[in-house]
């Protein structure tokens, strides 16, 4: 789960972690209102979304007036932010955040995340301030300063030294980028964060450091036990067929082909959509319907993959453990009378109770039912009914 | 043979008398598994399923002489109930448990490598060798006995995996799967050297998916160390950037962890990969010369 910059900074403010002092505001009348209440003479109206990019897309202005304020809150309240992270379709921004400016002198990269390699979370540091990250590591990867932070000890200050001197910080300024970054493993830590990204941490004028931007990720497992990040979650910026399948405990993603999956398993759904693509056909989602795959979760994950209008056909696989195939057939059946399927379902059950599960699909008669002997054959029966063969 | 776990491992079960842990225990033992008991805090001395009850895993292990623990807690309580197996002195710990939170299993795997106790998941099947031993939730007949290993971030991509083997008559010696999130027990890496040690694997079929760099790992690994043939299969090659796909562990990021690049590194290392998971069984057959 991801928050938006002004939440973020919310977090940080309770550890310390210095930012600039700013409001949200959903119109214009509010960010004006914003920009007054800070004060000062320059302002910086950000477009909230989820994505990375904002700048280059137009979704962040600097204002020198009120009215100034006024007018660029009103160009980019109700825009479609379209920057590298959000597609081509772009992301809606539904509230900006005005901040106060800053007397900005230089731009640092700081960002804390898993080494999923060592286990153990890592902060990386760089003096390429404000760009991409990935494209810093690409090409001139010397600039990245990174320290691994064993979990048992903790962020100790030869973690912070090797970060401030990594990046050329005089002595007088490494004591304060120290603190800077314990408190910012402590939110790391504290909130189950996946992620945190401050892409620019600035040094001010007089020698502070700011997170002038920021940007957080949470791990979905925590997140029962972090329920002032739970309440930060804006359902708004998710799609919502993904929400509606998650209520239903079935795992959706929506992709860009034809050809309609459900499986059961994680690895089995991907490897489902790989072999559609093998087969010559494009997936048009992943969907795991997790170990129960009964009547109603199969209904409902007919429901949402047809809410795709893109698809041609369904690919039902199904491996059969603990699961009984015969079961899952009964519950294809059922699925087909509580929701109207009106393309044609290639269906493979294999495993425990299969050939229950075949005599079951044959009897019924559903005449867009196609029976599949394995995963190759269901794939390549799929691909061809969505091509209308 | 076989590797880790045989007909005489002596498994107890944390979290038995739940209603996870007390189907799949049913099912273990069903399939030959030395279930000698199992621990739920307050339950002890009572008896479940024919097995005793103990309070805690040190009174378990003392008692039944058991070396590996089944944990089936809730999520909340997976890296309590790791680190009280390891500090019991357990030596491998299978978690099954899915939905762990990436920090408590980040102290609980450190804490565990400090005691060398072994753990596989947690958010997998299990382990399986067959015909002797299953600590875990896979449908066991699947598992025909046979010469060749298997390894797997997913549950269903096993059973379809060792289906497909069975069906072009070979079978199993152990099947192992490592779990599909961001922190794991035993990964490729470790059990390889196991396989490739084990005189009746023949070859491996090692299954891998986007995310992380285990993949990445394990070829270097097989280039320098490995003798028998290998197999391996990918998931996740159309799956689009910056999405978890299922798995906490399963998301590209970064541009990093894509399938090509894992595809790419075991195929430099020797490794027979093929494209569509449909094909696992007649690689097999290839590389064994049928």
């Amino acid at each position: 789960m991801n928050i938006h910059e002004y939440q973020a900074k919310e977090l940080f403010k309770k550890y310390n972690v210095p930012t600039l002092r700013g409001h949200i505001a959903f119109t214009p009348d509010e960010a004006v209102k914003a920009a007054q209440e800070l004060g000062g003479n320059i302002w910086v109206v950000k477009a909230q979304i989820h994505a990375g990019g904002r700048g280059l897309g137009g979704g962040v202005k600097l204002a020198k007036s009120t009215s100034e304020v006024r007018e660029m809150a009103a160009q980019i309240l109700g825009m479609q932010l379209v920057t590298h992270q959000t597609g081509p379709e772009g992301k809606l921004v539904q509230k900006v955040y005005i901040e106060e400016g800053a007397d900005i002198k230089k731009e640092y990269y700081l960002g804390l995340l898993l080494d999923r390699a060592l286990e153990m979370p890592i902060m990386m540091a760089s003096t390429e301030g404000g760009m991409a990250i990935e494209e810093v590591a690409h090409n001139t990867p010397e600039k990245i300063i990174k320290v691994s932070i064993d979990p048992l000890t903790g962020f100790q200050s030869f973690h912070g030294r090797k970060l401030a001197f990594g990046l050329g910080l005089p002595v007088e300024e490494i004591n304060t980028f120290i603190k800077f970054a314990s408190a910012l493993y402590k939110v790391y830590m504290d909130h189950d964060a996946e992620m945190i990204e401050i892409n620019p941490l600035v040094k001010t004028g007089d020698g502070k450091f700011l997170a002038l931007d920021a940007k957080m990720g949470f791990d979905n497992n925590a997140l029962y036990r972090q329920s002032q990040v739970n309440e930060m979650r804006d359902l708004s910026e998710e799609e919502p067929t993904e929400i509606e399948a998650g209520k239903f405990g079935l795992s959706y993603i929506k992709l860009d082909g034809d050809v309609g999956c459900m499986v059961n398993g994680a690895g089995l759904a991907m490897g489902t959509m790989d072999t559609i693509n093998y087969e010559g056909g494009k997936p048009a989602n992943f969907l795991d319907v997790g170990g129960s795959a009964s009547a109603e979760t199969v209904a409902k994950g007919f429901e949402i993959i047809l809410k795709d209008p893109n698809v041609k056909a369904i690919f039902v696989n199904i491996f059969g453990g603990i699961v009984r195939c015969d079961r899952v057939a009964n519950g294809i059946i059922e699925a087909t009378k509580i929701t109207n399927v009106n393309v044609p379902v290639i269906v493979r059950l294999d495993g425990t109770n299969a050939i229950e599960a075949a005599e079951i699909l044959n009897n019924a008669g559903i005449a867009n039912i196609v029976a599949a002997t394995d995963l190759a054959d269901g794939a390549r029966k799929a691909v061809a009914a969505a091509k209308g063969e | 043979m076989s590797i880790l776990v045989n007909k005489d491992t002596k498994v107890i079960v944390q979290g038995f008398t739940g209603k996870e842990g007390t189907f799949h225990a049913e099912q273990c033992i069903a399939y030959g598994t030395k279930i000698v008991g199992g621990v739920t805090p307050g339950k002890g001395g009572q008896e479940h399923l024919g097995q005793p009850v103990f309070n805690t895993v040190a009174e378990a292990v003392a008692s039944t002489g058991a070396t590996v623990s089944m944990i089936f807690v809730p999520p909340a309580f997976v890296s309590d109930a790791v680190m009280e197996a390891a500090d019991a002195g357990i030596s491998l710990a299978v978690i099954i448990t899915e939905g762990a939170p990436v920090k408590d299993m980040m102290f609980a795997k450190a804490y565990a490598v400090k005691k060398d106790m072994m753990t596989i998941g947690p958010n997998c099947p299990g382990i399986i060798t067959a015909d002797e031993c299953k600590i875990g939730i896979m449908p066991g007949f699947i598992f025909k006995k046979g010469n060749i290993g298997l390894i797997s971030k997913s549950g269903t991509l096993t059973y379809e995996s060792a289906n497909q083997v069975v069906k072009e008559g070979f079978g199993i010696t152990t099947a192992v799967g490592i779990g599909g999130d961001p922190i794991i027990g035993l990964s490729y890496k470790q059990l390889l050297p196991m396989f490739e040690a084990d005189p009746e694997t023949h070859a491996i079929v090692m299954i891998g998916e986007i995310g992380g760099d285990l993949e990445i790992q394990a070829a270097a690994y097989i280039k320098e160390h490995i003798t028998k043939p290998v197999v391996a299969f990918i998931a996740g090659q159309t799956a689009p950037a910056g999405k978890r796909m299922g798995h906490a562990g399963a998301i590209i990021s970064g541009g990093a962890g894509t399938a090509a690049e894992k595809m790419a590194a075991l195929e430099a290392a020797g490794v027979k990969v093929v494209v569509s998971p449909a094909d696992i069984g007649k690689a097999i057959a290839e590389v064994m010369g049928k």
